[in-house]
């Protein structure tokens, strides 16, 4: 059975001989946030669609593409453009540095990595067996070294080589730990300064099993750094990843790309028709 | 947040005081308010239905004590429901020695953190500890653990090159029982809720080494499929116990709430930050406290 089925089998009782689906629960359930559920669910309520499940769920996919929207964005083209991916904890940055970067040089551009998690065990080690199996240079420096000056000298590097691109790793990081964001506020103003002003792409890389969470994750790291999108990751789960409308939706701030295993293959451009499919049919 | 819902929950029983008992009425504003809080933590749908309905329950026909506010005493009595849901019989890990202890979990959850960090507490409590390195998925991986184990100075067991799973499982099994280990972690790779191929790969993990504690660890930030997730574990292996990582950031950690509810499995231990030593035992207080975002309710409570 469909997921979607499943779960309007789940939470339709029958009232009365009325079928009813209880929406709020279908809504909350994938993550969706608390906000946008209730935006949807008094919608429902108000245009009176509650009791007409083929209604409204026409209703709440259209008012869902009206949120994701089909905003264009495109990489930074820069000399090189810098990507700078940043997160909490085991959200999947290093793995989506490596998916890039394999995406990058299938298209045929020059790529960068920097191994500016100085801090984690082996996560130098993590970025620079994945840059072996790509051949492509990782910039690192050793466990407990400044990481802003690792980046600059990937910077550097890959200026001089004439990159297309330098993909920045970065240590995980809660977003209540004021001096590691604003360790991260460093290494974003060494690379601007480093590269003339010119903006940086930052990428805020979120774990697409967290719930609620990732709308502060977002919110902060946007305050510190500026985001320009956001890499939903681990969406081969049974997880939703209904934060990625919650995101747009309260902040602005669009998803665009999806990850989906641990290979290098595995990372998809996001589209809203293909979230909408899924999220009514999986 | 604590000040919050008590301010709400103080002009919802503003005209209660001297009513006598609380009533179906004067409590429906409550329970959305505490309804809310516990959306907004993950604890899942169905799981906050049963719980608000539960509490309605035991809130309806309290007495209103002339000494308190309502307001207050209505928390108090959410609060210790919380608390008995989190109640567990299990009181740390199973005595037995020698101990063996597979991790597992969801990529990125914790677990090669959790390892050594559990390998520091055990051997703080003088047990003779090593480590196992049974991922072979991720890369560095095993770089991560042994890196770990030598920071708190634990022997660390990791396979070979080309090595496969089973022969490597059954040799550090072996070697770990000549060497007189009396606790022996097992860090394993990362997997998904839907990966059944990796799935059954733990589950051979699991026949190999028969581990009297099997610990899933998950992240606080886990959102609403928390429960499903654990629930596809439990079909493969004999999940015995949680622990909770990254609970030093500010997410809620409602899932484990819910897991609780549903599976009945507790979680044993909290992981508060990077480092080794940043490790706990699990008291329900804290995650009560954090559902609702509450500075000190323990102080609150004990006053109610
Ligand atoms: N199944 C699956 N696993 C993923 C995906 N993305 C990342 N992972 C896994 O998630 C785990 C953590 O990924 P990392 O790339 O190390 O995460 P990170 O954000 O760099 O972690 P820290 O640097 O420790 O903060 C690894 O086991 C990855 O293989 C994905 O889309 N699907
Ligand atoms: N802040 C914080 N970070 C933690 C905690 N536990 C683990 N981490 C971090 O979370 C990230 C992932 O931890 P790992 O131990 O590599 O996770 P894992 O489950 O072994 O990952 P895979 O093997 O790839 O599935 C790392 O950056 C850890 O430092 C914790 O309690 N608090
Ligand atoms: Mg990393
Ligand atoms: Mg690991």
């Amino acid at each position: 059975m469909s997921f979607w089925k499943n779960l309007v089998g789940k939470f339709t009782t029958l009232i009365g001989q009325k079928e009813q689906v209880d929406w709020e629960a279908i809504l909350i359930e994938s993550d969706l946030g608390i906000n946008l559920s209730q935006k949807l669910y008094s919608l429902l309520e108000k245009e009176k669609l509650l009791n007409r499940t083929d209604l409204a769920e026409k209703r709440i996919r259209n008012e869902l593409i009206a949120i994701l929207g089909n905003g264009n964005l495109s990489f930074p083209i820069g000399q090189p453009g810098v990507i700078l991916l940043v997160g909490v904890n085991g959200g999947g940055k290093t793995t989506t540095a490596a998916k890039l970067a394999y995406k990058f040089k299938s298209e045929g551009k020059k790529v960068y990595l920097a191994a500016c998690d100085t801090f984690r065990a082996a996560a130098t080690e993590q970025l620079k067996i994945w840059a072996e199996k790509l051949e492509l240079p990782v910039i690192s420096a050793k466990e407990g070294a400044d990481a802003a000056s690792v980046a600059f000298r990937a910077y550097s590097q890959a200026s001089q080589s004439q990159a297309d691109y330098l993909i920045v790793d970065t240590a995980g990081r809660q977003a209540n730990k004021k001096n590691l964001m604003l360790e991260l506020g460093k290494i974003k103003k060494t690379l601007e300064k480093a590269s003339g002003q010119v903006p940086l792409f930052v990428l805020l890389v979120v774990d697409g099993t967290s719930g609620s969470n990732v709308l502060v994750q977002a919110r902060e790291f946007h305050e510190a750094l500026g985001l320009s999108a956001m890499v939903v990751t681990k969406l081969d789960s049974s997880a939703k990843g209904g934060m990625i409308a919650a995101v747009k939706y309260e902040l602005g701030i669009p998803t665009l790309f999806i990850g989906r295993g641990e290979n290098l293959e595995a990372l998809e451009a996001f589209s809203p028709e293909g979230f909408i499919e899924e999220f009514f049919s999986r | 947040m604590l000040e919050l819902l008590q301010q709400k929950l103080q002009s919802l029983f503003k005209n209660l005081r001297g009513y006598g008992k609380l009533s179906e009425e004067n409590i429906s504003g409550a329970i959305r308010e505490i309804r809310l809080a516990l959306l907004a933590a993950d604890v899942h749908y169905q799981v906050v239905r049963d719980i608000c309905e539960e509490v309605k329950q035991k809130a309806l026909g309290t007495k209103v004590l002339e000494s308190i506010r309502p307001g207050d005493q209505f928390i108090k009595i959410f609060h210790d429901a919380l608390i008995e849901y989190l109640a567990s019989e299990k009181q740390g890990l199973s005595t037995e020695r020698p101990l063996r202890i597979l991790l597992c979990g969801l990529n990125g959850s914790g677990k090669t953190t959790t390892a050594a960090k559990l390998a520091l507490w055990c051997k703080k409590n003088k047990e003779r500890v090593g480590l196992v390195a049974a991922d072979l998925t991720r890369p560095a991986a095993r770089e991560q653990l042994t890196k770990l184990a030598s920071q708190i100075d634990v022997p660390v067991y990791a396979p070979e090159k080309e090595e496969k799973i089973e022969a490597f499982l059954s040799r550090a099994l072996e070697q770990t029982k000549q060497d007189r280990l009396s606790v022996v972690i097992y860090d394993t790779a990362g997997r998904l809720d839907l990966d059944e191929e990796l799935l059954k790969e733990l589950q051979l993990a699991y026949s190999v080494v028969l581990p009297q504690e099997v610990l899933l660890v998950i992240d606080s930030a886990t959102g609403q499929k928390g429960v499903d997730i654990v629930k596809a574990f439990l079909e493969k292996i004999p999940v015995s116990g949680l622990i909770l990582s990254k609970f030093d950031g500010d997410a809620r950690g409602g899932a484990a709430f819910s897991v609780k509810k549903v599976t009945g499995l507790s979680v044993l231990f909290l992981g508060t930050g990077e480092k080794v030593e940043a490790f706990e035992p699990f008291r329900a207080e804290r995650l009560v406290d954090r559902l609702f975002g509450f500075g000190d309710i323990v102080s609150f409570v004990e006053k109610v």
